[in-house]
């Protein structure tokens, strides 16, 4: 079970790339339109310096904003599920919050807090604290209704039933939340950085098509593929260790 | 058969009282001019069909609810849900040392005090075992120590045997009553099972359909362990049957 879920996206990978080389090489597009996986994991070897620099910044990034927006949004998702004032006051202008245009949003968030690291953050946060809200709220929420009967009648304060029954009832929605606003945290960041950078992955897309270094380009999206997919993969070991007691996600990610 | 003639423990005081009792939800009236009495130490099995509202009695005596009319009064309960309830994330020692916790001890005091009675009740060696790893009756085991643990001189129980295969029933059901007969409470057990009750109970209280009210009361006076196969069981369950409107 475990290999075949390696081995059968490797599988597809390979045919895929072993297509794109076949057809960079052989069709009618012009290498510097579309560059062979070859050129591009050659780009990867040749410019690493300039890569892994550039990694580092949109990494730096992409970590930090999704610390913010965990932050931010275990805090909402707490403050909204002790208050039915905030949970009727705050919950639509957070659904509201996601209907903004981050496209637009970047440039004007960029010419606000300048080119340094305040507007990348704000930007990585602002798309990722919302899964990391919906979920741990939702989580919050669905507690046994007869599990906070049991603690009331040991006279358990609001705090603890908090502490010894939300709290780690919640923490699987929180990673789960989480995961999905990894996935969604590097595309945050590369789109602040295009907004208005010096450098960062971002940055680097944005100067490579111009100077016509496609396999660059391309090679700058591998890594943000890969960084994602590290960040996924780390949560899912840090969900195995912090809830070992949940069957579901060990079944999902087994 | 005198089994009526024998009063309860007239003495001992009285843990629970449930005097008058209305209650509604909406249009629906679940309980109307229930009373109900337990005395100390006295396990009292409240049986009625579906939906006549024992988990609303339950609740009541707990104080999870107030009643629209009528009064309730006694030594503070503790609630027993149906199901087991246990945390997944704790050990099952943790589990019962859980209204320790709450009560302000710290993990280690909790676990040094839980610890002697885990083993007594027969669960010694599981004691870091997760709740998913133990079978139906050792989960119901250890919910059953928690709320011992509680220090509460009332139980309030809520079909405590229902999830459980037959097997496993009886086992659990002679395992609390060694348990309570170490640490006598007052009990107050709600259950659909007549002859659960007639082989746990002081006395058996049996509730009509919705509304419920006291159609009947009996009480058991029988030496324990009983079975359920006991001529007098089986003739004290024939009259809550009947009691309840079933014919024989």
């Amino acid at each position: 079970m475990k290999a075949r879920t390696i081995l059968l996206p490797a599988l597809l990978l390979l045919v895929l790339l072993g297509a794109w080389e076949l057809y960079a090489r052989l069709g009618p597009l012009d290498p510097l339109i579309l560059p062979a996986p070859d050129q591009i994991a050659s780009s990867l070897w040749h410019d690493r310096g300039l890569l892994w620099d550039n990694l580092a910044v949109t990494g730096r990034e992409v970590l930090l904003g999704i610390l913010v927006a965990v932050v931010a949004g275990v805090g909402c998702a707490i403050a909204i599920h002790l208050s039915a004032t905030l949970r009727r006051g705050v919950y639509p202008l957070l659904v509201a919050s996601q209907t903004l245009p981050i496209v637009i949003i970047a440039p004007l968030l960029v010419a606000w807090f300048g080119y340094d690291l305040a507007p990348k953050l704000a930007i990585v946060a602002l798309i990722c604290f919302f899964p990391v809200t919906v979920t741990t709220l939702d989580a919050l929420a669905s507690v046994d209704p007869d599990a906070i009967k049991l603690l009331r009648t040991l006279d358990a304060s609001r705090w603890q039933v908090f502490r010894h029954l939300e709290a780690p009832a919640a923490l699987p929605g929180l990673l789960s939340g989480a995961k999905i606003a990894v996935a969604v945290a590097v595309i945050g960041a590369v789109l602040a950085e295009q907004a208005g950078s010096s450098d960062g992955l971002g940055h680097l897309l944005l100067q490579a098509i111009p100077q016509l270094e496609t396999p660059r380009a391309y090679a700058a999206v591998v890594l943000l593929s890969a960084l994602a997919l590290l960040l996924f993969g780390a949560l899912t070991l840090a969900e195995r260790l912090a809830v070992p007691w949940a069957p579901r996600t060990k079944r999902r990610n087994a | 058969m005198d089994i009526t003639l024998q009063a309860p423990l007239v003495s001992a005081p009285t843990s629970v009282e449930v005097r008058g009792v209305i209650r509604r939800f909406g249009a629906v009236t679940a309980l109307e001019d229930l009373t109900l009495q337990a005395l100390e130490h006295e396990v009292v099995c409240v049986v009625g069909p579906s939906g006549c509202g024992k988990s609303t009695l339950l609740e009541l005596v707990c104080g999870l609810q107030a009643p629209d009319a009528g009064s309730v009064s006694g030594a503070p309960a503790v609630y027993m849900p149906q199901r087991d309830l246990l945390f997944p994330w704790l050990t099952a020692l943790d589990n019962a040392a859980l209204p320790l916790r709450v009560a302000g001890a710290s993990r280690a005091a909790a676990r040094a005090q839980a610890h002697p009675l885990f083993a007594e009740l027969g669960l010694d060696g599981f004691e870091r075992a997760r709740p998913e790893a133990l079978s139906g009756g050792m989960r119901q085991r250890v919910a059953f120590l928690r709320t011992l643990l509680s220090g509460k001189p009332v139980l309030a129980l809520d079909e405590p045997f229902a999830a459980l295969d037959a097997l496993t029933r009886v086992e659990v059901q002679r395992w609390l009553e060694e348990a309570l007969a170490r640490t006598p409470r007052t009990v107050v057990l709600v259950t659909h099972d007549v002859e659960e009750a007639v082989v746990l109970g002081d006395r058996v209280v049996v509730l009509s359909p919705r509304p419920g009210r006291v159609v009947a009361e009996l009480p058991v006076g029988l030496p324990r362990p009983r079975r359920r196969t006991d001529a007098d069981v089986v003739a004290l369950r024939e009259r809550a049957l009947a009691a309840l409107g079933v014919p024989a």
